[in-house]
């Protein structure tokens, strides 16, 4: 490399100051919930509430997340959690990858009708329908079991508009020629678009996992039980009743936030490029 | 499942051709949407009509009593009140992020995909969880504000979340904290569409960086800007997370300080009465299509499509 673009990268850098401040500034406001919550994790009660504020704890306190397994139903719940937010996944990617394909290829007669039908619930508050799913869900004996927390959850409105779009933006040609080599509409659609729609797909996912991980009020009224809980009811509710014990409430939050974290860090890119299509339709 | 197409009944059809197959591709999410969205919408429209004991039987029409009984409380403006204050503070972070935003895509900044993930973080956090530590951060007697406050002689800090008007405004500086992430992503893509010779052509004619953000950067970024509005204000008449999480059923606070959907949740939920919450749903309904119907009209006004 010469000496010339290196200088003037500089030189950018340099005239970039104010913007590092700036956002250097803004982002240790971003983290330092994170951070706090890390160090009063490792404290002890008295630490967190002391005056003048402990900014580090005189001795690591790593018990506080033994007691989160011993005194809070926190396995259970994590679950609980995980159960739901896979089969919600799952369930969303199958039916919402089989719709979307059909509104995106297939011609049949109502297509528009029906794919404004399904898109217009986008636009309804959840309140709307809360009540009436509640009563359904209590109809099958479902209430306090995970498959009555994921079921109304499968139907995704939003994974369907994301997934007809994905088909739409592939080539016809391939699954034409699938189709003339005597493929069957179901085996052009899993052999040959389904590996192709995969951005679309891990777009989905991620989006559903999001949500059904951090979700409240709907899993807050289907389950009441503490062991039937998912974490985000659970952590609600077990704060309520652990109000004073502030430490090991701040390690089963860590604990709770965690898979997301880790999920995330380890397909960052693939997370940005899939929230960011899910914009795409503004 | 499927057995192979038969050449002969194929033949005649073009290779899009596609039967009875729609159904089987659609029907298991319509079916879906059907009895899990539609029916129930219809539902709760009746329900909202409706008075029923505290088990759910013995159910009556009592026409628009649960609306009058609704209309007639005090907490209802309050509420709606609570509402709308969160979501202007929400929509407060869109400007805020369409600087942030395009700070972090500024040609060759360093640190460019450390910053976006910072950013992006609050995003990710489960609200229950992370507003444990808001609660510490704002606690009256030890949290890291009051102390500070005192240390700056402020004599008497507010007791942030058992305060009327400052617990809602609490919880509102979380709900800001929370949502720059997502609005800074779909900025950032929206950044990035925009061709980097209009930047170029403008300095070259001497315009500075200011007048090149105001004249090209804000005005092509409207779209976006318009999505997250919608968006927001959307997710802000939702509120129910943050302020089940901070304030809590228990605090004497929580009465002045319930937005619209945790009124549902309080009549439907805790008083048991599916009527009243049915009622309170279906002003939900009515108040975001009457925001976003306005919302729609007026992007005419500001919003530019290239």
């Amino acid at each position: 490399m010469s000496d010339k673009p290196g200088r003037s990268a500089l030189r950018t850098q340099r005239r970039y100051l104010p913007a590092h401040i700036l956002l250097a500034l803004g982002g240790l406001v971003m983290v330092f919930p994170f951070a706090y919550q890390i160090v009063m994790s490792l404290s002890t009660n008295a630490e967190i509430s002391s005056v003048p504020p402990t900014l580090w704890p005189e001795q690591l306190q790593f018990v506080n997340y033994v007691e989160v397994f011993e005194k809070l139903p926190f396995l259970k719940q994590f679950s609980v959690s995980v159960l739901i937010t896979v089969v919600r996944t799952l369930g969303q990617l199958a039916f919402c990858a089989m719709a979307g394909y059909a509104f995106a290829r297939m011609e049949f007669r109502g297509r528009g009708l029906l794919f404004g039908l399904i898109l217009a619930i986008l636009m309804i508050p959840g309140q709307a329908y809360l009540i009436p799913q509640y009563q359904i869900i209590q109809g099958l004996n479902l209430l306090e079991s995970p498959w009555g927390v994921v079921l109304p959850g499968v139907f995704s409105a939003f994974g369907a508009f994301l997934m007809r779009q994905t088909f739409m933006g592939l080539p016809k040609e391939l699954e034409e020629a699938a189709r003339l080599d005597g493929c069957n509409p179901w085996q052009a659609f899993t052999k040959i678009m389904l590996p192709l729609s995969a951005p679309g797909l891990s777009a989905v996912a991620i989006t559903t996992v999001l949500w059904s991980w951090n979700d409240l009020l709907w899993p807050l009224i289907v389950t009441t039980r503490e062991e039937s809980m998912p974490l985000s009811v659970g952590i609600a509710t077990l704060a309520g009743q652990h109000s004073s014990d502030y430490a090991v409430m701040m390690a089963a939050s860590v604990l709770a936030m965690a898979p997301i974290f880790v999920l995330f860090f380890s397909m960052q890119k693939r997370v940005i490029a899939g929230l960011a299509t899910s914009g795409m339709k503004g | 499942m499927s057995a192979p197409a038969q050449v002969g009944r194929r033949g005649r059809r073009s290779p899009t051709s596609t039967g009875y197959w729609p159904i089987l591709f659609v029907g298991p999410l319509l079916l879906g949407v059907l009895v899990f969205y539609y029916y129930p919408i219809a539902k709760n429209l009746y329900l909202s009509f409706t008075k029923s004991n505290a088990f759910g039987g013995n159910t009556k029409f009592v026409g628009l009593d649960n609306y009058e009984a609704l209309f007639s409380r005090p907490d209802l403006l309050s509420a709606i009140g609570n509402t709308l204050f969160y979501t202007a503070v929400v929509l407060l972070a869109i400007p805020i992020s369409v600087l942030i935003a395009s700070l972090i895509e500024l040609p060759g900044l360093k640190f460019a995909s450390l910053y976006r993930v910072l950013f992006f973080m609050p995003y990710l956090a489960m609200p229950t969880a992370i507003t444990q530590v808001w609660k510490i951060v704002f606690n009256g007697n030890f949290g890291i504000i009051n102390q500070t406050a005192k240390a700056l002689g402020i004599e008497d800090p507010p007791y942030w979340l058992s305060t009327p008007g400052f617990a809602i405004a609490a919880v509102a500086l979380f709900g800001l904290w929370s949502s720059i992430g997502f609005n800074v992503i779909i900025l950032s893509a929206g950044l990035k569409g925009i061709p980097r010779e209009l930047y170029e052509a403008a300095s070259i004619d001497g315009a500075t960086q200011w007048r090149q953000f105001r004249a090209i950067t804000v005005p092509l970024l409207t779209p976006s800007i318009f999505f997250l509005t919608i968006m927001q204000t959307i997710g802000g008449f939702q509120l129910f997370d943050a302020l089940f999480a901070m304030i809590g059923s228990g605090n004497p606070a929580m009465v002045q300080s319930r937005s619209l959907v945790y009124l549902f949740y309080n009549q439907a939920f805790i008083n048991n009465d599916k009527g009243g919450g049915a009622a309170v749903a279906m002003v939900i309904l009515l108040f975001v299509a009457i925001v976003t119907a306005v919302q729609f009209i007026g992007q005419r006004r500001w919003v530019n499509y290239v």
